[in-house]
């Protein structure tokens, strides 16, 4: 990169921001990394002195869904910064170059700045039948794939897709597709999972990236944590209905009027580690299960084939997790604290019976069974 | 003879391939190939059809939604059910924010720069700029401070020496014809619209969500209504959503269709290429008094033949002899052989690659070139999109449309065949998004009374139960996507998904040519598409992008002896 480049509060000046929107700017960016407010200052400085970063996103066996959601990014200024402060030279959803003349921008990338492009992969890769289910350029996906991680400082796997495998890999995954970490080895790669992730997940990691020149803090299956280290169940604003045993019992009866819990018409909030229920989706607006339909897990590993996924979890770890919070709050033993926890370990076994109840009434209906979808 | 290779086509969703033969500066020959697959209709069988619309919303993030609607709508088919009304005005104000959102999208940031010099603006006067898009439209962002502020941003781009996504684009081309100050404008207004869209979306948010992929629901919709609760569609909700249309009429009408009509004002000639086929295929959709009634929808159903506005066609989904599939020059195999045609309820998906091992320079486009099948009304090929739904929609007599059309006709003093071109379909793009706009606000009204009325009901689920179901059972669903008619098949069998197919507009669109030799609407709209540099196939990519592609594909280039102009670089 050169070193004349400007750096994002210069680039920010020219197009007539403050500073004072700068500063805000960059806090907002803080908040959403998660950071303590004596990280702020170290965003401050990254973001005054860092020239654009060189950023290749590649699109394989995929819908777009994550460009789109990255282009949802909600802060006005994070849309720009986007455009502005990276430099996307290639992808072929935005770009004005076409055929050769795109594949050159690409090749221009990867020679001048070895070592120093971050790789973003949109789109899980087919490696049945030696990859001839994804081709560009008469390349195999698998090819470009491997050529152009070489020279990449960091990789990031948007979505479920270049995560996990996603909707193609579900049973009988007829392509072979195939996650970028299992073809892509010693390189770092985050993994940014969601149908597509939250638009502002999306540019939290890229900033985070850019800001301190290393990739976010991941956990045990390459994550975020920032975004990543919470149940959607634990977050979520119904969650004292669940506590309640307050469920919709189906979908428009009155109990979905007054915005129950949805678990038992197959939410998989309880098994699914997100961000939707904190910051919600499309700049906070709403999200599944704020418009009334169960969370269908979407960031989790083959949650395609964990369905049909109107039929309710037939048990998560959630349940420990409560009956142990039960048990450490029946040690506690403070009388102001019993009473609490009678009624909640009263609820949980309301909860489980009514659970079990209406499990046994749906295997004596006969609907599908659970997660067989072989062909 | 030059044979032109375009791999990947880009600004568009998708990996699409075009490979074209070029004659004295002529387009004479086209061959259109989808180089992706996934096999969604191998993944879906076994599974609960109540799942169905989860799997197919991902045939696409950017046309996200409808594939979902025409998926619950197959599965509500095959088991007879009617959904309350509330939930029919819902889905018809998430086609309706899916039609504006895209349609916007489509033009600023996929379609503008095959007729946008971006650098070309660095020339322009911001004072002038101001004046043009005064005249245009009482836009109230657009300043001489703005425009100026926006050409400094531009500028900045081209002295950084990092063009990203401008990089290698084809500025300077002798095919660009706008004054700098037009765009200058239009850069602008890319930046606007980028900004823009993502609040149109919140519709999706509010009913379904999220945006991509909002959620549905046989039988109905997810989110319930009870104007006194704080976690269902409420005043505030509705109102949310109320404000959004508000928003979104005006971005149409005073960014929009003031730019198209600037834009179209220096590319008359292009009201003459490009026309491609003669047939025009639409479902019709957003029912005014239910699914069941199409004569009521504001988009009409039906097929025009040859141009031919004063007859239209009845289509028909569920009859066998009409819509067919083909895989003559698909990767793909019929137990019946390759020849012959299936219709979707009985179709067949099974792999069968036979094309160059990669690396591979160029396709065998006499035998099969391409992953996408060749589907066939009647046997004859159609084109799908909006041009289409408003050449059907004129023919069926819809006032709205007929209105819309005849306005603009006047305007452009131009008769109807103007129409069949690539800025015809540019065109008729436009027109439908300031149309469904402001259906979706009638929408919004009847939603609002309903709700007046006392009417909450946003599910049916009677048969939500699969004990209710019959044992064999068959549905299909049609919709209109943003590109064109869009269908869904199902066959349910002891509960589950037996066979699923979906047609969807780019395999219409898009497709390789049928058992016949017969072309499809890419193909036979690029012949005779003039290129004044074979090296930059700026005008392939106008007519393509008209169509509004949804896969992905490349160009390499010969020269007239058939050698490599320019090879893909392979390291």
């Amino acid at each position: 990169m050169a070193a004349d480049q400007p750096s994002y509060w210069e680039k920010m000046k020219q197009h007539g921001y403050s500073r004072r929107d700068f500063l805000k700017f960059c806090t907002y960016i803080s908040a959403f990394m998660g950071l303590e407010a004596s990280g702020i200052p170290r965003v401050v400085m990254a973001m005054q002195t860092t020239p654009r970063q060189p950023v290749i996103w590649f699109h394989f066996q995929e819908c777009t869904c994550c460009s789109e959601s990255f282009i949802r990014s909600s802060h006005p200024i994070v849309a720009d910064i986007i455009l502005d402060k990276i430099s996307l030279d290639y992808t072929e959803t935005l770009q004005a170059a076409a055929g050769h003349q795109a594949h050159e921008a690409l090749q221009a990338t990867m020679k001048n700045h070895y070592g120093n492009y971050i790789m973003c992969v949109e789109g899980s890769v087919p490696t049945g039948n030696d990859g001839v289910y994804c081709c560009i350029g008469g390349r195999t996906a698998l090819d470009i794939v491997r050529e152009a991680a070489e020279g990449a400082k960091a990789i990031i796997a948007w979505g479920s897709c270049a995560s996990n495998g996603c909707v193609q890999s579900a049973n009988p995954n007829p392509t072979g597709a195939t996650p970028i970490h299992e073809i892509i080895r010693g390189k770092p790669i985050v993994r940014v999972p969601g149908c597509p992730p939250i638009g502002e997940v999306m540019a939290g990691v890229i900033v985070h990236v850019l800001t301190f020149d290393r990739i976010p803090q991941l956990d045990g299956a390459g994550r975020p944590k920032a975004f990543y280290s919470k149940r959607v169940h634990d977050s979520c604003y119904r969650r004292p209905f669940y506590d309640a045993g307050l469920f919709v019992e189906s979908f428009d009866d009155e109990n979905a009027r007054k915005g129950y819990c949805l678990y038992k018409v197959g939410c998989r909030g309880p098994v699914t580690y997100n961000a939707c229920g904190i910051m919600r989706w499309n700049n906070g607006t709403s999200y599944p299960i704020q418009s009334g339909h169960p969370c269908i897990g979407c960031s989790e590993d083959e949650f395609w084939d964990n369905g049909p996924f109107y039929n309710h979890l037939a048990s998560f770890p959630g349940f420990g997790i409560e009956s142990n919070a039960d048990k450490i709050g029946l040690t506690v033993g403070a009388a102001t604290v019993a009473g609490v926890t009678a009624h909640a370990v009263y609820t949980n076994v309301r909860k489980r019976r009514l659970i079990n109840q209406e499990k046994l009434a749906q295997e004596k209906q006969g609907q599908p069974d659970t997660g067989n979808t072989e062909s | 003879m030059a044979r032109i290779v375009v791999d990947p086509v880009t600004r568009i969703e998708g990996h699409l391939r075009v490979e074209a033969e070029v004659n004295n500066g002529k387009v004479t020959d086209a061959y259109s190939s989808g180089t992706m697959v996934r096999g969604l209709e191998i993944i879906l069988q076994g599974r609960d059809p109540r799942d169905a619309w989860a799997f197919c919303e991902r045939a696409c993030g950017v046309c996200t939604t409808v594939h979902a609607l025409a998926s619950v709508r197959s599965v509500e088919n095959a088991l007879a059910i009617t959904i309350p009304p509330n939930a029919e005005l819902i889905r018809n104000l998430m086609f309706c924010a899916q039609y504006v959102h895209d349609h916007v999208v489509h033009f600023y940031h996929l379609h503008a720069l095959d007729w946008v010099d971006v650098v070309s603006a660095l020339q322009a006067d911001p004072d002038e700029a101001y004046k043009i898009a005064k005249s245009l439209s009482p836009w109230p962002k657009n300043s001489a401070q703005y425009f100026k502020s926006v050409q400094d941003r531009v500028k900045n781009f081209v002295t950084s020496g990092q063009l990203g996504i401008f990089a290698n684009g084809y500025w300077g081309h002798s095919a660009y014809k706008l004054p700098p100050e037009v765009n200058l404008i239009a850069v602008a207004h890319y930046l606007d619209a980028l900004e823009w869209q993502k609040e149109i979306v919140k519709i999706h948010a509010i009913l379904g969500g999220k945006n991509p992929h909002p959620n549905y629901l046989v039988g109905g919709v997810p989110c319930a209504i009870n104007t006194e609760d704080a976690n269902a569609l409420n005043a505030e909700r509705l109102a949310y959503v109320g404000s959004l249309i508000k928003m979104g009429i005006e971005f149409v009408e005073q960014v929009y269709i003031p730019d198209l009509l600037a834009v179209a004002g220096f590319y008359g000639e292009w009201f003459g290429i490009g026309g491609g086929l003669t047939n025009y295929l639409s479902y019709g959709d957003l029912p005014t008094n239910g699914y069941g009634d199409p004569d009521r929808f504001k988009f009409p159903r039906g097929v025009v033949l040859d141009r031919n506005l004063n007859e239209i066609h009845e289509v028909k989904g569920d009859d066998p002899d009409q819509i067919r599939e083909y895989v003559t020059h698909s990767w793909y195999r019929y137990a019946g052989g390759n020849d012959g045609s299936l219709h979707p309820w009985e179709g067949e998906t099974e792999f069968n690659y036979t094309g160059p091992q990669p690396p591979y320079e160029h396709l065998n486009v006499e035998d099969k070139y391409s992953w996408l099948k060749t589907p066939r009304w009647k046997d004859k090929p159609m084109e799908v999109g909006p041009l289409a739904r408003l050449v059907v929609g004129y023919a069926a007599g819809n006032q709205d449309i007929r209105d819309v059309v005849n306005d603009t006709l006047q305007r452009l003093n131009a008769p109807a065949s103007v129409l069949f071109s690539t800025l015809g379909r540019t065109a008729a793009r436009g027109l439908e998004t300031q149309l469904v706009a402001h259906w979706m606000q009638e929408f919004y009204g009847s939603l609002i009374q309903n709700i007046k009325n006392g009417d909450s009901r946003t599910a049916n689920t009677e048969k939500w139960n699969p004990s209710t179901w019959p044992t064999e059972a068959r549905g299909v669903g049609l919709t209109e996507a943003p590109r064109g008619a869009l269908a869904h098949w199902i066959r349910i069998k002891d509960r589950k998904i037996e066979n699923y197919q979906l047609v969807v507009p780019t395999t219409w669109n898009g497709s390789p040519r049928d058992a016949n030799g017969g072309l499809s609407s890419y193909e036979s709209a690029l012949v005779g598409t003039p290129m004044a540099n074979v090296d930059q196939p700026l005008e392939m990519l106008r007519t393509i992008h008209s169509f509004d592609p949804c896969i992905a594909c490349a160009v390499h280039l010969h020269d007239p002896e058939g050698k490599h102009l320019n090879r893909i670089t392979v390291t």
